[in-house]
């Protein structure tokens, strides 16, 4: 099993290092699964290798997410996770974003399905993809101000929530 | 149009409208929970249909990275309240592949009769609901008598009838009772026949095929274009079922068949759910020759899972590492995994990131719901108002799982 995953890594890595030397800036082998880091600039024309390369074949985009590695630098992490129907093999692609220019190249041109995703990434980390057809906020209410998601907003909101001890002695004589 | 425009456009020549927006939800019974919608409508034709949600988003991803990898269990029930063993098996996994632990065969099969009655159930509330707003009131009762069965098992082996938290990360949360293979024997001889009566009742009733043939057509091209997957992809004809590509707790040991149709409208789908709960029949009762009696359902992980009861009275590192996982909890290598079950309504993945301490830095759920409600618009534009409700259905969205 390992083998084989190893196997199918080094088509891609080929395949793509083969279109552009520096399609790739790191390959991250961790417990079975391959993450290809690509540069920011070269990410739709990977993914659209990836979907378009009859060696390749990744049709379905499973998931698409982000994370916040605050205080460090670069800051986000956007992880797009593939799926080969064909193939039967997964792929992770990452791309590391700074942040003070958190936006990259949208992929719903590549993968219709990606709409919805990087909606939700836009609204609760606050990255803009370039080329949406349609971004805006999805889970959170229209005029939120802020980005839940990031480390540096607090869990419990912005809210003003009373201490614990004025909670207790509010109501007593 | 988008939310803010969504206005009546008005014939300019003859002053007349031509087309009206309806808001759709978010209270209406049949969207399944709080999705709102906007239809925009030609007379009872549908032109454009934009979906709202996020009424019930509660931030459990936000909450997760506030608790320990053990504590976030608890919330994974919570996403998709449909599916609370599926949702627990999948972040398990996706824990357990950060760690690198192996899980007892024992734990992994008891896992799969767990998550395949709960496919059996989450089918039966999706069907009984399904057929309540398609018009047919009987059937509901009948799916909500047959589920009732399943909760009971669920009872009475995991003490929870729907957050069951159940699953834990290395292997099970307790042995099941002695006599738990019995109920679950007398469900599986009943339910073949209760299916039966389902069709009888549906496959060829002409109201029903009348309500559901042809309506919701979506292409397999653009069904993987749009990341759908679960029934709505394989009745598209696309036999993707993560239990058969990716196989993961022993299913490849398993002989089971994953039915696909062609049709790929409302009454395909249907088909297909019916099918896939007698494929999982036929996999429980595979389960329940393979579970050993005896064996331990916890892998041995000092300092990651809980040890026995037993132990800790007896010797000293074991309650030190029970005190340990308790108050601090564990802390996984730094580095990220990501974990797909074929959950009822496609493929459900978590997504971890851990940065090295004791919380998750990151969880993520691709939850199947939201982005198989992706293609909603797809599905009833140029559709009848009426079909809406059918579309919405076949889709089969917790809104739970949309919105977490």
């Amino acid at each position: 099993m390992a083998e084989n995953s190893n196997q199918n890594t080094n088509v891609v890595v080929e395949r793509l290092r083969g279109w552009s030397p520096n399609a790739i800036s790191e390959v991250i082998e961790f417990r079975g699964d391959t993450t290809l880091v690509v540069p920011r600039n070269v990410l739709r024309d990977a993914a659209e290798r990836c979907r378009g390369d009859k060696e390749l074949q990744f049709n379905l985009l499973s998931d698409a997410t982000c994370v916040d590695r605050y205080p460090l630098e670069p800051r986000f992490e956007l992880n797009y996770q593939l799926v080969s129907i064909p193939r039967r093999d997964r792929l992770c692609l990452q791309v590391r974003l700074s942040a003070d220019d958190p936006v990259v190249d949208s992929l719903v041109p590549v993968w219709p399905g990606a709409n919805w995703l990087e909606r939700e990434i836009f609204d609760l980390f606050g990255i803009r993809f370039n080329g949406h057809p349609d971004l805006r906020r999805i889970l959170m209410p229209e005029d939120w101000e802020g980005y839940p998601l990031r480390k540096d907003y607090p869990v419990e909101g912005y809210r003003d929530i009373p201490s614990i001890a004025t909670r207790y002695t509010r109501n007593r004589p | 149009m988008t939310i803010q425009t969504a206005t009546t456009t008005v014939d300019t020549a003859t002053g007349k409208a031509k087309t009206m927006v309806l808001n759709m939800g978010p209270q209406h019974p049949s969207t399944h929970g709080v999705l709102r919608i906007l239809l925009e409508l030609d007379g009872e034709n549908v032109v454009k249909a934009i979906p709202d949600m996020g009424y019930l988003h509660t931030g459990i991803e936000k909450s997760c990275e506030d608790k320990t990898y053990s504590q976030a269990i608890t919330l994974t029930d919570r996403i998709d309240y449909l599916n609370p063993l599926g949702n627990n098996l999948a972040y398990c996994m996706a824990v357990e592949k950060l760690l690198g632990l192996e899980v007892p065969k024992r734990a992994q099969y008891i896992r799969v009769l767990m998550v395949e009655l709960q496919r059996i159930s989450s089918h039966l509330v999706w069907l009984g609901t399904h057929a309540i707003d398609l018009g047919a009131m009987s059937v509901f009762l009948y799916c909500f008598r047959e589920r009732e069965e399943i909760l009971k098992i669920f009872e009475f082996v995991t003490g929870q009838r729907m957050m069951t938290s159940y699953i834990r990360i290395g292997g099970l949360a307790l042995d099941p009772p002695t006599g738990y293979l019995q109920r679950v024997d007398k469900f599986v001889k009943m339910m073949p026949g209760r299916i039966d009566e389902y069709e009888e009742l549906l496959t060829g009733n002409r109201i029903w095929i009348g309500r559901t043939k042809g309506v919701g057509y979506i292409s397999a091209e653009d069904a993987i274009a749009l990341s759908m997957t679960g029934p709505t992809l394989r009745a598209a004809g696309v036999a993707y079922d993560n239990r058969k590509v990716f196989p993961y707790s022993s299913y490849e040991e398993f002989d089971f068949d994953v039915p696909t149709r062609t049709d790929s409208d409302c009454f395909g789908r249907y088909m297909v759910r019916i099918a896939e709960m007698r494929e999982s029949l036929k996999i429980i009762r595979q389960a329940m020759k393979k579970i050993p009696p005896e064996g331990p359902v916890r892998t041995e992980a000092p300092g990651i899972v809980p040890p026995e009861r037993e132990k800790m009275k007896t010797e000293m590192e074991a309650l030190i590492y029970h005190f340990k996982i308790f108050t601090e909890g564990f802390s996984p290598p730094p580095g990220q995994a990501f974990a797909a079950i074929e959950s009822p309504r496609g493929e459900l993945g978590v997504f971890v990131a851990s940065d090295g301490s004791p919380k998750p830095l990151r969880v993520h759920f691709r939850g199947p719901s939201f982005i198989n409600l992706q293609a909603l618009p797809k599905l009833i534009e140029g559709q009848l108002l009426a079909d809406v409700i059918a579309c919405i259905g076949t889709i089969d969205i917790v809104l739970g799982e949309v919105d977490r």
